[in-house]
């Protein structure tokens, strides 16, 4: 076996699939489970709680629409990234994975804004029900989109040293993949958090 | 579908029928419109016996948007399809059964 059939084996697996791209799949699987768990017990506890404050006095629909909204642009630009980096373009493969990460922060901007004027009204994990639940639930996914920007963040900075090339485009497709698991984790949770109060 | 052999493994490339620039950009403006109207179903007072089984299409909608489009999982091997579907079943089925368990339903 040739050095190159060895590589091509290492990144194939039986299926014929690329097997960093199946890990991504099977792991993105069990994170299913993960947030249908943390579901779960919020919506279990939902109504339960017995001293405030409550939801519907705290949870500020027109700001998380907003930040709702950059969460979605930013898997566009994801896909954009993605796209350019398939056909070589790397300077718009630069420019679109910078973006994403931009995008990403300015949406924990936001939760790290929420999160602390929750707090300010007295809602903490262990001050009700819904507190605890609420923070577990989208501090996990907030812990997610971090782990994102991070990942994002490392992609834009090896394509700046030329260490991320046309040829490596399935890295970029990978990160894209728990990228975008990340914004449809968030388009549940704005949904039944904050919609069906 | 091109295919080679290497050390006794077939291997195959992966489609790439990803869709173009335009279809993304499309489908982001899709998710914009239908998020904007969720906000408009939560504030629409005369939408309320509606708004469970409404939201939660919108939202199931964009989901499968996302999923379908920006993850390619409408274009890309079944067996992706599978080790997704497959766990999000389960979950969905273990969400709905723990609900109705807690008695959720006939709050």
């Amino acid at each position: 076996m040739s050095q190159s059939d060895a590589a091509s084996a290492e990144m194939y697996t039986s299926t014929g699939l690329p097997s960093r791209k199946l890990l991504m799949w099977t792991f993105i699987g069990s994170e299913c489970m993960l947030f249908g768990s943390l579901l779960i017990t919020y919506l279990v506890y939902r109504g339960k709680s017995v001293v405030g404050p409550y939801p519907e006095e705290l949870l500020n629909i027109p700001f998380i629409s907003v930040t709702t909204f950059v969460l979605l642009m930013s898997s566009l630009m994801m896909v954009l990234a993605l796209a350019a980096v398939q056909r070589g373009d790397m300077k718009w493969g630069k420019v679109w994975l910078l973006a994403t990460a931009l995008f990403g922060s300015i949406f924990l901007a936001g939760q790290v804004f929420e999160f602390s004027h929750f707090v300010h009204e007295g809602l903490t994990l262990r001050r009700n029900l819904f507190g605890g639940s609420f923070f577990l639930l989208t501090g996990t996914h907030g812990a997610h989109v971090t782990v994102g920007v991070v990942w994002l963040l490392s992609l834009f900075f090896m394509a700046l040293r030329g260490r991320l090339t046309r040829a490596n485009a399935e890295t970029v497709e990978i990160a894209g993949l728990y990228w975008h698991f990340v914004d449809v984790v968030w388009i549940v949770l704005f949904t039944v958090i904050y919609l069906l109060v | 579908m091109e295919s080679s052999a290497s050390g006794g493994t077939e291997i195959q490339s992966v489609p790439e029928s990803h869709p173009s620039t335009r279809v993304y950009v499309g489908v982001a403006a899709v998710l914009a419109v239908i998020t904007a109207v969720e906000v408009m179903v939560f504030y629409i007072e005369a939408l309320r016996p509606v708004i469970v089984p409404a939201l939660l299409a919108l939202s199931a909608a964009k989901f499968t948007l996302v999923v379908g489009f920006f993850m390619h999982l409408k274009f890309d091997s079944k067996l992706f399809r599978a080790l997704f579907a497959g766990p999000l079943i389960v979950a969905i089925a273990v969400l709905l059964a723990m609900l109705a368990l807690y008695g959720v339903f006939t709050r």
